[in-house]
């Protein structure tokens, strides 16, 4: 944006955001493989662990063997994680702590190109991540349909959510620490109750009702049944909700980093 | 122009907390020339060049950058001005060449057009070889010659620079120095703020002081120093025994007895006077029968000036 757009304008883009989406791209590419690796690792061996072990008590959820069960809502949360730990803590040291940010707006690039890199960033890594999980699943023959490489552009849209959210706590953060109430209030409570690791009817009604609203809610019932071979049901509604939040999110963190770098 | 600020205000905050950190200032650069812009910390200095930019909306005032108006074209106009900014701001993830390379990637410039320019811009910034050398192992003075060769990948006509060489060793000084009058001679104007006055004296040709927002003075660093102060300084300092009071033996209870009727205006920092005049001979035959004072007799410098007009007192 130039300064002359008030503070609440809608974003105004230029393709220059590919530049730094490519700055951070190159970082990552230094990093590869322990980045994809970290990021695998400990997803996979819940999966794993609980699928198998815990699997042995509960047999089958809604039909299918728990560890199945369990692995849409894996490839779900993961992504959320990736996504949200890339905005938060990689982009608060880009915009805070290196200055990153601040010597790219020396140059012909705005805010809102920066903010907005950073959100097709993250998606983009955690949809790198997402889909080496998503190799790990089926090679686990978890997702034996085609449909499950549906599930791709389905990880990328949740990444973007998370992303969008985890800006605007980013561009609220005075330090570090704070992001420790994001995660305990927010991304832990969502993850439990977002059926992730039982079917969200086993929760009472009042908390259903909201626990179905929840952005994770919406992948895990996009995703799950596409690693199953199944159609989702209610597909706009869920790619909608998603879509609904990514943007809103994404204005709202614009409008908290104007208001932060640009005073 | 490659830069033209008129009647620029900016406030920060609302109502009866807002503070006016720049009030009503006027700046117009001349293309090729040094512009030095000087004051105490809290002037208004970098919020100065950060509305110059365009990184922040003027209260009032018109800018133009290189010829467009700010910040209605500041991207377009920033395409055409190099920044190295008070912060080192350096990608620790790149090596040296990659620095050069990503950051032009923000200006639209190719790989394979800045690829080839690499070993010149390094080589400018006294870097030479030091394509693949990671950012950590660099000096400050190092970094802060990188960051210079980073303002020129896109062969900027206006270069600005806030505080370039503060915290460096005078090798790194000189260097920076040296290089900043090379790209002034190609024709590169140079905005830069400084707290080192005999930065400013070497290399602006002209300065401004500015203090609580406003331009105190502006022109040429002789012209300033010519009209704003007297040509000789004479310092004393030691200890003096023409006192009676043990406790008060010092230049200060010296110059409270003598220094009008010997200098023009006379002031006490810390335990030294300094005595302005127009001709120290009178003063300086005085001293000489003041065993106990010591005297350093010396031209008055834009530093004197820059203390008379915004005073002694620290500034936080």
């Amino acid at each position: 944006m130039t300064a002359t757009q008030p503070l609440l304008a809608p974003p105004r883009l230029s393709p220059r955001l590919f530049a730094v989406w490519r700055r951070n791209f190159l970082v990552w590419r230094k990093l590869a493989l322990p980045s994809i690796v970290g990021n695998l690792a400990d997803p996979v061996i819940y999966m794993l662990g609980l699928g198998y072990g815990l699997g042995m008590l509960v047999q089958e959820v809604e039909g299918v063997p728990y560890i199945a069960f369990l692995a849409g809502g894996t490839l779900a949360y993961s992504t959320m994680n990736s996504a949200t730990f890339e905005t938060l803590y990689s982009g608060f040291s880009r915009m805070h702590v290196q200055k990153t940010w601040e010597a790219i707006m020396n140059a012909p690039v705005a805010l809102d190109d920066i903010v907005a890199a950073e959100l097709v960033w993250a998606a983009s890594k955690s949809c790198l991540a997402g889909t080496a999980i998503l190799a790990v699943i089926a090679l686990f023959g978890f997702a034996a349909s085609p449909l499950a490489v549906a599930a791709i552009p389905v990880v990328f849209l949740t990444g973007l959510c998370f992303a969008a959210l985890g800006l605007i706590m980013t561009a609220l953060a005075p330090s570090y620490d704070f992001f420790m109430y994001y995660f305990t209030l927010f991304i832990t409570p969502m993850t439990l109750l977002s059926g992730v690791f039982f079917p969200q009817g086993q929760l009472p009604d009042g908390v259903r009702t909201i626990a179905a609203c929840l952005p994770l809610s919406h992948a895990v019932e996009l995703i799950r049944p596409l690693l199953l071979g199944q159609v989702p049901g209610q597909i706009g509604l869920h790619l909608g909700v998603l879509a609904a939040i990514t943007a809103a999110a994404f204005w709202t963190a614009l409008i908290l980093t104007r208001r932060r770098l640009l005073n | 122009m490659p830069l033209e600020i008129t009647g620029l205000v900016k406030r920060f905050g609302k109502g009866a907390e807002a503070k006016e950190v720049v009030r009503g200032l006027d700046l117009s650069l001349r293309k090729g020339e040094c512009f030095a812009l000087l004051g105490p910390n809290g002037a208004g200095k970098t919020t100065t060049l950060r509305c110059a930019l365009g990184l922040t909306t003027p209260s009032a005032g018109q800018i133009r950058l290189a010829g467009l108006p700010v910040p209605e074209q500041a991207r377009e106009a920033r395409a055409r001005v190099g920044v190295v900014p008070q912060i080192d701001s350096l990608d620790p993830d790149f090596t040296c060449a990659e620095n050069l390379i990503v950051f032009a990637g923000y200006f639209g410039i190719r790989d394979s057009e800045i690829r080839p320019r690499v070993p010149e811009l390094l080589a400018f910034a006294g870097l030479e070889g030091k394509e693949n050398a990671r950012i950590q192992s660099l000096s400050g003075g190092m970094k802060r010659r990188l960051t210079l060769a980073r303002a020129l990948v896109n062969k900027p006509e206006l270069l600005i620079l806030d505080e370039p060489t503060t915290g460096l060793d005078p090798q790194a000084r000189h260097l920076i120095w040296e290089r900043l009058r090379r790209l002034t001679a190609e024709g590169t104007t140079i905005l830069l703020t400084t707290h080192f006055m005999d930065e400013a004296e070497r290399l602006a040709h002209r300065l401004a002081i500015l203090d609580n927002g406003r331009i105190l003075v502006q022109g040429s660093p002789r012209e300033v120093i010519a009209e704003h102060i007297e040509p000789q300084v004479v310092e004393v300092f030691g200890e003096w025994d023409g006192s009676d009071n043990q406790a008060a033996n010092g230049a200060a209870t010296w110059a409270a007895r003598n220094a009008g009727a010997l200098s023009r205006r006379c002031e006490i920092s810390g335990e030294t006077a300094f005595c302005y005049t127009d001709d120290a001979a009178p003063l300086l035959a005085h001293l000489a029968h003041q065993p106990g004072l010591r005297t350093l007799h010396r031209p008055a410098n834009l530093e004197d000036v820059f203390l008379k007009l915004t005073g002694r007192e620290l500034r936080d």
